[in-house]
């Protein structure tokens, strides 16, 4: 079932493309409105600016991709596949998909930012990393929220209102580690930043999962 | 009189607590000097609010487990007092720090751990009033409480306890343990926890008390127009 599933999110994602290009576009109409505003001072593009701007793009770009992957549904179709599936194979393969969709635009960005405003990276390798760990704890945190979210009026505003404060612990594990790989510094050094963002990403995967039954129902 | 022994004693413990905090001798220590007192306040505050908000989500998965309106209004309630208590820790915080580290806001890690898990909070009950449906607004706003408690423990637990800060106990700072919490203080700070404790659990049945009879007044009137 949660091989059907994620498959039919990816048929349906590559029957209206529209969707992903508008995300692509929206990654890159940011990057290169953080590269027009520094664009006569490039020196004033430290490295702590470039991981913040990064950072800032991709959670935005998370949210922004995530948040439809329940606001967005039609009523009838969502019925429909509650009816047939059970909830801990939608909510295990909306988390795939998502995590898959959001390291793609995570990696998309960070390739339009080293076009854009150079790479500061000294460790690339442990910084792609940390984007992969990072984009699945946003996948895993915020499908759950969506779902929360849709259920309510002005769904829009509620979904960053609730995902916020649920991701800034994630946010500030990996900007952490972004700053030792702008360093260059050696790789013990993040272990254990690394190992908390897995046991976060565990524990809210766990949550999403024990939770995700009660939602659906209603 | 019977069920309100533990009114009475929460009462008892904070007079000892506004007696002792204010008049027993404390330890001379350079900086902190008197504003040491302030411990009998500003950490229980924070003891305070865990523990409400524990039990708010301890009555959330009670309602998932077995939806009835009472869990929901004890979840709310207690969900209510935890942000009280949070909110006096902030500004009793803010004022310790003002005369020790010198100004009210330091960006210190467990200073912004503690406004974001305000911030959560702020989030649920944003949540609560855009759900129109009484069952699934208490339904949404559990799976929410709990979900959000459990993304709180890492950010209030562990990040501040990893990076460097101001607080004693994290960064090399010296602990509660050590030798700064001596065996004098020790006799006003476990008695003001617990009556802190014990004083927002009555504020939380005073609220369910009020929403009870609430719901009962709409009951009544409903039926007269019927």
């Amino acid at each position: 079932m949660f091989v059907k599933l994620l498959h039919k999110e990816f048929t349906l994602e590559l029957r209206r493309k529209s969707v992903i290009s508008g995300l692509v576009l929206y990654l890159f109409s940011t990057a290169f409105i953080c590269y027009l505003t520094f664009s006569l001072r490039q020196n004033l593009v430290t490295p702590l600016v470039w991981s913040a701007l990064f950072w800032i793009t991709v959670l935005f770009t998370a949210i922004n991709t995530i948040a439809k992957s329940f606001i967005g549904e039609k009523r009838g179709l969502t019925i429909y596949e509650y009816s047939i599936a059970s909830p801990i194979a939608i909510i295990l393969s909306k988390i795939a998909y998502n995590f898959f969709l959001c390291s793609l635009l995570s990696l998309t960005g960070f390739i339009l930012f080293i076009l854009f405003l150079g790479n500061p990276m000294a460790d690339a390798a442990l910084f792609l990393l940390v984007i992969v760990v990072t984009s699945f704890g946003f996948a895993a945190s915020l499908t759950l929220l969506s779902g929360i979210a849709a259920k309510a009026n002005n769904s829009n505003i509620l979904m960053a209102v609730l995902s916020f404060p649920i991701v800034i612990s994630i946010l500030l594990m990996a900007i952490k580690v972004t700053k030792n790989c702008i360093d260059g510094l050696d790789r013990s050094v993040s272990g254990d930043e690394i190992l908390i963002l897995l046991a976060i990403n565990c524990l809210v995967t766990a949550s999403s999962y024990l939770l995700f039954p009660y939602i659906w129902r209603s | 009189m019977r069920n309100s022994w533990w009114k009475i004693i929460a009462v008892a413990l904070l007079v000892y607590t506004l007696i002792g905090g204010f008049l027993f001798e404390v330890p001379r220590l350079n900086i902190v000097n008197e504003t040491i007192r302030s411990l009998y306040f500003h950490v229980p505050m924070w003891f305070g609010m865990v523990v409400m908000f524990l039990v708010s989500t301890i009555y959330s998965i009670k309602y998932l487990r077995k939806p009835s309106i009472e869990h929901d209004n004890y979840a709310v309630s207690f969900a209510n007092t935890g942000l009280l208590f949070g909110l006096l820790g902030i500004v009793t915080g803010m004022i310790w720090a003002n005369y020790t580290w010198g100004s009210p806001w330091h960006g210190d890690p467990k200073q912004n751990g503690a406004a974001i898990a305000l911030l959560v909070y702020f989030a649920y009950f944003v949540l609560r009033g855009s759900i129109e449906n009484h069952e699934q607004r208490a339904r949404l706003s559990s799976v929410y409480n709990i979900f959000a408690f459990a993304a709180m423990i890492p950010l209030i637990f562990i990040i501040p306890r990893m990076t460097s800060s101001m607080h004693p106990g994290s960064g090399g700072n010296p602990g509660f343990n050590m030798y700064d919490l001596d065996s004098k203080m020790r006799m006003v700070f476990y008695p003001a926890c617990i009556g802190w404790i014990l004083l927002g659990t009555w504020i939380s049945t005073l609220q369910i008390r009020m929403k009870k009879i609430d719901e009962h007044i709409a009951e009544l009137e409903d039926e007269k127009n019927n």
